[in-house]
């Protein structure tokens, strides 16, 4: 095992442009899980003490985070808390203090885990990620990031750099619930965030972003286009659970089922509605 | 004689600056206590295990890669054993290496050393076990062990098969009465022990030596010998530092101490680490035994219980193992505190190809008290009866008989054990609460629930007679008194216990006692670290050895009949001076008039029993099934408390995982029948955020067996969590949920079926 420990982001893109085969690790809490004691093991490039992936900062649009923001950062940063509640809350939720101390939003996206618990929330904001390579720099919205099961759009020499999350619109619903087997340091099996701005037959946005429900994180679209699609009122439990039929690819797995995923994820979509529920009509909304 | 002590502020002030510091404290708090995986010696090699992979079959060979370079390594199979291929236990049906027959995946094939632990992966992928597997499909279930046309794996599949009866249940039958009818079930458990399993082995002066984290040193010394036909001399067992076993580490350890012996023993006695990763411990190593209870009660229209009637299978996996006892302890136990005249528990344990089931705290009675106390709930809502008022009219009273034919003597009053429970926690009050509250149909509904039950101390019947157990104190020149026992530390608080009842006895400070390390060749057999039987068997045994070393410093060194502690470590140094360091080893008495007949299940199975009242408050998230317990309650009269915080600690802990068996830690098997979920991160336990305030109140009798009329308390608190979660989720949703764990998945699913 050999262990690439860069201080420069030049360094690092050009350590990895030699060596593309090279593991990226940043906290470590998802990769020293999976290594077996008992095997030579990989080569890893440690990102962590390349000072330019760090820190969280406000632009007017809205927050740029490091890929190597912790989830302590972010889950205490006064604009996260502000403006974008939801993902504060996914970070307080991610594993347990200690592990919040050291894993980072790069790594929650990076792992491209089904289950990330902060992928919903990005899904739901409308973030967009920068991947760095020696030769260019390019953005790529967060719902077209994950590829496949674990797998990413991210090219061997590239480096996740920053993700971008947008503010919302005054007035919007943040809405983020994980369901895990117990309160704290779970995986989840079903993580549903939920961006809601406007009023049924009037919605300016309606975005869920789904974990634990199919191969990758999902932005469930036909939800969306189903609700907003409804002029009168909200669509009722038979419309949003074919909806959600369309989206989820809900699987039996070893922490749950699918019929409890499909299950839950209908209940808390009504729960993230739940202010225009029993509301139908155009005075709805508030 | 009534004292209590809690952890909520809400009742006063805890005991907890008054008791003594543990023993084990300062070296666990700093980390310089030394685990198994911290103890290193030059040249030692690191050695790994290949496994069966089909649930039963036959081998047909063995190949090795060529690109592997084997000279290098230690290679060991069954024919390397110099004794007996067999791990030696109750009966010896299980070998140490399979040679050819097996019964389950991950059964122990091959072992591999190497200096280097990071050559040994490559090494284990180059090793080819050809494995043919048996022509009818594996029995993972127990109504598929039970039919009479599935695979056989032990005769009948069933290895032991016990009756309990009292009076007559058919005769009850014809009586006019209410008669209450379910199946139970409860699921696998895994220990989950901080520190996964691991063994070191050498040959030291000709004489093998293992270390390692055990519970039981005599267990694996046996084993030693009968693996490697070496003599007793020959063998040496040690204890290291035990990071948690709560009964995980009764069996296993000798089937680990035999491998890492049989590799140093073929690399000249070179030392040989074998210490499991988590996912291997959790694969391969026993489990809480899985169970199904038909439980039938019969009952007067005002709840008096007039049958019990239950048919309870356990399922033991592939080989024996401790089968027979965690099932004859589960029996006696089925039927509960109760008074009634007329009980038949009948008991199988079945054979299935799945990896052996064993030890774990509570040994059958979680199992069987699960069943019982659920059952009695529903009987209650079918009589219309509050559960409480229920089980007080039914709960055994001085005088009354138990259902193992036990007479129960004073003072001890179950009546005010229940009282206390219902008062701590305003139960009344929130029965009545909650009922309103879930007439809103809200998101959240609220529960409240209870279980009555006792849990017996000791080897169950005349165990404690066969194992004869000795114990002793030793002391030099300084008067410091070692107390000599092959009882174990395993974070239970063993040694504090034990130092606080030998310093009690002695007359002298906690601070003058220490307790040597657990060495065959240095203490005597106490028998195993088990069946909450250290402080009421091993205790008792010290106090003697401490009455008898006063008699000694009387007659040989002049102690005054009235002493100080400087006067006793004076008296210490001439008894020293005269004839050196002086050991005293007392022996085990059996309490007298405690009989027992195995053959019908009847006389008096236990010395004492500790009895108790658990309370559990819930909160169900309808809209997802989730589960929080709020508020739980545990008293428990258990003759003494020794020592106030190791007590609260095991009472507390016990109950943390209770709560994990009644709602979080559901074992999955695969298509092979080992443990599918086999990593921390999706077998789930609860953490510190999902355990509620627990009020621990003891009431003290003094009608236990050990020091000072103490029972023993360590399994007790593992009995009575499950039932009254399941009491209170039933209560809360008015369903019908007959099994643990009780899932999210299983909860909405319930609800479902309740509103059908």
């Amino acid at each position: 095992m050999r262990w690439y420990a860069p201080r420069k982001l030049h360094e690092a893109l050009a350590l990895l442009t030699e060596r593309p085969d090279l593991i990226p690790i940043a906290g470590g809490t998802d990769i020293m899980v999976g290594r077996d004691p008992r095997a030579c093991g990989h080569d890893y490039l440690s990102l962590a003490n390349v000072a330019a992936l760090r820190g969280i900062r406000e632009t007017p649009a809205g927050v740029a985070i490091g890929a190597l923001a912790t989830m302590t950062e972010i889950g205490r940063h006064p604009i996260v808390c502000r403006a974008l509640p939801a993902l504060a809350a996914s970070a307080r939720a991610t594993g347990a203090f200690a592990i919040q101390n050291r894993a980072t939003l790069g790594g929650n996206i990076m792992n491209a885990s089904p289950a990330a618990d902060n992928a919903p929330v990005l899904l739901a904001y409308g973030a967009s990620v920068s991947l760095m390579s020696v030769a260019r720099l390019r953005h790529v919205p967060y719902e077209n990031f994950h590829s496949g099961y674990k797998v990413t759009v991210r090219r061997p020499e590239e480096i996740l750099g920053e993700i971008f999350v947008p503010y919302a619109p005054l007035g919007a619903r943040h809405y983020f619930r994980k369901v895990g087997t117990r309160r704290a340091q779970a995986i989840s099996k079903v993580g549903l965030a939920a961006l809601l701005v406007g009023r049924p037959g009037a919605w300016e946005r309606v975005r869920f972003g789904f974990s634990s429900v199919a191969a990758t994180p999902i932005l469930a679209c036909a939800l969306a286009a189903t609700i907003t699609g409804t002029a009168r009122g909200l669509p009722d439990d038979e419309g949003l659970a074919e909806a959600l039929g369309r989206d989820l690819a809900a699987r039996d797995d070893i922490r749950s089922t699918a019929e409890y995923r499909r299950r839950i994820a209908l209940n808390l979509v009504r729960e993230a509605l739940a202010p225009w529920r029993h509301q139908g009509g155009c005075d709805a909304g508030q | 004689m009534y004292t209590s002590m809690h952890n909520d502020s809400r009742f006063g002030t805890t005991p907890l600056k008054d008791a003594p510091l543990r023993k084990d404290g300062m070296e666990k708090v700093r980390g310089t206590a030394r685990y198994v995986a911290d103890i290193t010696y030059p040249g030692m090699l690191h050695a790994v295990t290949a496994r069966t992979r089909l649930p039963g079959g036959t081998i047909a060979s063995i190949t090795f890669d060529d690109h592997v370079p084997w000279s290098e390594y230690v290679v060991v199979t069954a024919r390397d054993i110099p004794g007996i291929n067999a791990v030696k236990m109750i009966e010896t049906d299980q070998p140490v290496l399979v040679e050819t027959h097996y019964r389950h995946a991950g059964e122990p094939v091959v072992l591999i050393a190497h200096p280097d632990p990071q050559a040994l992966a490559d090494a284990l992928a180059a090793v080819h076990i050809d494995e043919r597997p048996y022509a009818k499909p594996p029995v993972f279930a127990i109504e598929e062990a039970l039919r009479a046309d599935t695979r056989r794996i032990a005769a009948d599949n069933v290895y032991r098969d016990y009756l309990m009866e009292k009076g007559s249940v058919m005769d009850a039958e014809k009586e006019s009465c209410q008669v209450f009818e379910a199946e139970y079930h409860t699921g696998a458990q895994e220990h989950l022990y901080i520190e996964p399993q691991g063994m070191m082995a050498r040959m030291e002066g000709g004489i093998l030596t293992v270390e390692g984290s055990l519970q039981c040193p005599y267990y694996v010394h046996a084993a030693l010998m009968y693996a490697t036909g070496l003599p007793e001399e020959r063998v040496r067992v040690l204890q290291c530092a035990t990071g948690g076993a709560f009964g995980g580490k009764e069996e296993y350890p000798s089937h680990i101490a035999c491998h890492a012996a049989l590799v140093t023993m073929k690399a000249g006695g070179r030392p040989v680490a074998l210490i499991y990763g988590r996912g291997e411990d959790m694969a391969v190593t026993p489990k809480r035994h899985p169970s199904r209870s038909r439980v039938r009660l019969g009952a007067s229209r005002d709840g008096r219980l007039r049958f019990i009637d239950i048919d309870f299978v356990i399922d033991g996996g592939a080989y024996l193992t401790l089968s027979p006892v965690v099932l004859s302890r589960g029996v006696i136990h089925a039927a509960g505190p109760y008074r009634c005249d007329n009980v038949r528990v009948r008991a199988r344990a079945v054979a299935t190809n799945h990896p052996p089931f064993g030890a774990f705290r509570g040994f059958g009675a979680p199992q069987s008290i699960f069943a019982l106390e659920a059952a009695l709930d529903e009987l209650a809502r079918m009589l219309e009866m509050e559960p409480d008022v229920l089980r007080r009219r039914n709960v055994l009273a001085p005088g009354d008989i138990s259902p193992a034919g036990q007479r129960i003597e004073g003072p001890l009053d179950m009546q005010r054990v229940i009282g206390q429970a219902l008062e701590a926690c305003d139960y009344h009050a929130k029965v009545e609460a909650y009922r309103q509250w879930n007439a809103q149909k809200g998101a959240i509904r609220k529960g409240i629930g209870l279980a009555t039950f006792y849990h017996g101390a000791g080897f169950t019947g005349n165990g404690e007679l066969a194992l004869r157990s000795r114990a002793g104190l030793r002391v030099g020149a300084d008067g410091l008194v070692e107390i000599l026992t092959s009882t174990t530390e395993m974070g239970q608080g063993m040694q504090t216990t034990l130092s606080g009842i030998v310093a009690e006895a002695l007359r002298i400070p906690y601070e003058g006692v220490a307790v040597a390390r657990p060495d065959t060749r240095d203490v005597p057999n106490s028998g195993p670290t088990v069946a909450s039987r250290t402080c009421m068997v091993v205790g008792a045994i010290l106090a003697r050895a401490a009455d008898d070393l006063i008699a000694r410093l009387r007659a040989d060194a002049a102690l005054p009949s009235v002493y100080g502690y400087g006067e006793f470590r004076d008296a210490c140094a001439r008894l020293h001076a005269a004839g050196g360091v002086t050991t005293i080893i007392a022996d085990y008495r059996h309490p007298a008039g405690n009989e027992w007949d195995e053959s019908v299940f009847q006389g008096s199975p236990y010395a004492s029993f500790a009895w108790a009242c658990y309370v559990a408050e819930v909160e169900v998230d309808a809209v997802t099934g989730e589960t929080r317990i709020v508020d739980f309650t545990a008293v428990q009269e258990v003759g003494r408390v020794v020592h106030a915080t190791v007590a609260a600690g095991q009472i507390e802990g016990g109950v943390v995982q209770g709560i994990g068996y009644a709602l979080f830690e559901d074992v999955r098997f695969g298509a092979d029948g080992q443990m599918a979920n086999n990593r921390i991160t999706n077998y789930i336990i609860p953490t510190s955020a999902d355990i509620p305030p627990i009020r621990v109140l003891f009431l003290e009798s003094r009608h236990g067996a050990g020091p000072g009329g103490a029972a023993g308390i360590g399994e007790l608190p593992m009995d009575g969590p499950a039932p009254a979660i399941i009491n209170a989720i039933n209560a809360a949703l008015g369903t019908e949920i007959r099994h643990v764990p009780a899932m999210p998945e299983h909860i909405l699913a319930a609800m479902d079926r309740r509103s059908a």
